[in-house]
């Protein structure tokens, strides 16, 4: 037995590579370059795009059990009746730290692993939210529209909103909500959250309602996971106690916040302005949104930088060939 | 009547400060903040008669001067033509409007908005900063255009943590820009006049050596003789292709031809700035690009720190020192 595993080691590494080769790994939707060619280099890739996103039409061409690894992302995920084509699906690596687009129950009821990206984009989000605050209060898109149509020769701008030493709020203490308060302390402002639970080692205060968070804070973050508890989260009771100085900020999931209710808000001035990067039907952003002032409307970009962008990519890699190596998943969630 | 008479007198009699031009937002704030019983205007903007003639009309009774961004500069002959004047106030940071060498000469004080201002600046700068590398303005044009869900995804940015910032003149501003980075997990670096004592980030003893070490240039310095043009093509070539610069000082401290060339040449990455060398002209070339964002002079204006110069640190002090 011995001299059987010693044979083996040697070689290990070679046949490992040679097996993942040919490993079948099918990416939902064209998520990033450098991870498609880093799939195609690694793996048996498949490209659901090719098939119109369609399962139906990708099982016309393809045998459902050569899938052993999805890897999806916040547009297109693992749902029912994915998990149900592929009977010989190992792994759901997914190319976010969002799950909600995952059936999480399913995974666990087929011994199916999961792995997100956590930890790499959480500053480029918390970076985001603050320039979603500074672009709202600041009104910094506004002023470069204003300057490059040539308003500026006419008149002065405007007057905006000073940023440092508002007191901000945050629904999610977690990664995420975390690195926000951060950066937020170091503008002089005060910090309170909303939670599941109260963090034993967080030095903010906390609120166990999130009526209460929106009433006394001027800027409301958006920071937590999507589940079935924080779908529309922000309705209109919350949108109303922020009122209408109150900025509300998201860089969550677009269903986090009712999005008729927070239309109707800003049009009617019950709230006075938002930074978006997400939204209910992406990327569809509603109409009326895309002529106000007090609004900045981003395309979901929260970690899109090329630093961060190749750093999920590098992670969900090691993800798959740790899970295909028998080795333990960096990043597991089931 | 006789009451109001007796009022009207001595509202004549008080001192007298000199405006040459509209303080910037004034309307927006209210004339009222800055009301007071021991002074009165006197707009100059208003008059028909020209700036000589008026001031020496006025002359006896102007003890200060009120001045702002942009107004036309306090030249040492206008100061010839006030000799009664003891106190130049302006609303801003900035003091290169003012013949600084002519106000000692006279014992004419003069007081700035000190560090009422530096936290708005500073956030205005982390703002245009932020927007340059995570293309902020850009997308949101992006989205308002409908072109995300015509064409797709919008390009990449670039990451702002980890990021090597060089702050040029480590002042009030500079100190609070360094502040707030630092939290994004920048590191700092500076280059100032002179060496910080108590000051733990590394210090570059000239600008272009900074550039060399940084990734990120924050302008926060003064207007001088010696930083008029001080970026210029040399320290933007050693910033590099990747490097962003953010301008909230002057424009003039920046070379503007040579850094419009080297952002139409890709000599360097981007820039966010808040002041030109000609405002409110604004180079055309700098219109077609994605990687800047340009706006008109306003880091400095929330409202709510304009009526803090209202307060004891502010206005107020200098009319203190016209009792």
């Amino acid at each position: 037995m011995n001299q059987t595993g010693k044979e083996k080691n040697p070689n290990l590494k070679k046949i490992s590579g040679i097996k993942m080769k040919s490993i079948g790994v099918l990416m939902t939707c064209p998520m990033h370059k450098y991870l498609e060619q880093q799939l195609e280099t690694h793996f048996n890739l498949f490209k659901l795009w090719h098939c119109n996103s369609s399962i139906t039409e990708f099982l016309k061409t393809h045998q459902g059990n050569t899938i052993r690894a999805v890897v999806g992302d916040t547009n297109i995920g693992a749902d029912a009746e994915l998990i149900a084509s592929f009977p010989n699906l190992e792994i759901v690596a997914s190319y976010s730290v969002g799950l909600d687009k995952i059936d999480l129950r399913k995974c666990e009821e087929k011994g199916i692993r999961v792995a997100n990206t956590p930890d790499v984009l959480t500053d480029d989000v918390a970076d985001l939210a603050i320039g979603l605050i500074l672009g709202v209060l600041r009104r910094i898109c506004a002023s470069d529209e204003y300057v490059r149509i040539g308003k500026w020769k006419d008149a002065d701008f405007g007057l905006a909103t000073k940023f440092s030493g508002k007191s901000v709020g945050i629904v999610g203490l977690g990664r995420i909500g975390t690195a926000i308060a951060k950066r937020a302390e170091a503008f002089g402002c005060s910090i309170s959250y909303f939670s599941r639970s109260q963090k034993p080692f967080a030095n903010y205060k906390f609120y166990s309602n999130i009526i209460d968070l929106a009433t006394s804070c001027q800027i409301l973050i958006v920071a937590c996971a999507l589940t079935e508890e924080t779908r529309h989260i922000i309705n209109r009771e919350v949108i109303d106690a922020l009122g209408p100085k109150g900025i509300l900020i998201n860089i969550g999931r677009g269903a986090h916040v009712d999005e008729t209710e927070l239309v109707s808000a800003l049009l009617e001035g019950r709230l006075g302005g938002a930074g978006l990067d997400v939204y209910e039907n992406e990327p569809e952003v509603p109409e009326e949104l895309l002529g106000l002032g007090n609004v900045v409307l981003q395309p979901h970009v929260g970690s899109d930088t090329v630093e961060t962008s190749d750093a999920m990519a590098d992670l969900v890699i090691s993800n798959l060939k740790a899970h295909f190596s028998n080795k333990p998943l960096l990043t597991p969630v089931i | 009547m006789a009451e109001s008479t007796d009022c009207h007198k001595a509202q004549q009699d008080f001192p007298k400060v000199l405006i040459l031009k509209p303080i910037p937002f004034i309307n927006l704030v209210s004339e009222q903040y800055f009301a007071s019983n021991k002074f009165t205007f006197l707009e100059a903007y208003d008059s028909s008669l020209p700036l000589h003639q008026f001031l020496s009309t006025h002359s006896p009774s102007i003890k200060a001067i009120l001045s702002s961004v942009g107004a036309p500069p306090i030249t040492a002959d206008i100061l010839h033509l006030l000799p009664e004047v003891g106190l130049v106030v302006t609303t801003s940071v900035g003091l290169n409007q003012v013949d600084l060498l002519e106000c000692r000469r006279r014992g004419i004080k003069v007081a700035n908005a000190g560090s009422i201002f530096s936290d708005d600046v500073a956030d205005f700068a982390v703002g245009l900063l932020i927007d340059v590398l995570r293309k902020v303005s850009a997308s949101d044009g992006y989205v308002r255009k409908g072109l995300w869900a015509t064409k797709g995804d919008y390009p990449l940015g670039s990451k702002l943590g980890g990021k090597r910032i060089g702050i040029v003149g480590l002042g009030n501003i500079g100190f609070a820009v360094a502040k707030r980075l630092e939290a994004f997990r920048c590191s700092i670096s500076y280059n100032s006049r002179k060496r910080k004592p108590h000051v733990s980030y590394p210090f570059y003893e000239s600008v272009c050596e900074l550039a060399a070490n940084c990734d990120v240039l924050v302008i926060c310095c003064e207007l001088t003789d010696q930083t008029h043009h001080m970026i210029n093509k040399e320290v933007l070539s050693a910033l590099g292709k990747e490097g962003v610069i953010v301008n909230i000082g002057r424009g003039a401290i920046i070379n503007e031809e040579e850094m419009v060339q080297c952002l139409v040449q890709g000599e360097i990455a981007g820039a966010g700035l808040d002041v030109f060398e000609n405002e409110p002209d604004v180079p055309l070339e700098l219109f077609a690009m994605d990687n800047v964002v340009l706006s008109p002079h306003v880091a400095v204006f929330t409202p709510e720190s304009f009526l803090r110069f209202k307060g004891p640190r502010g206005w107020e002090s200098g009319s203190f020192l016209l009792k």
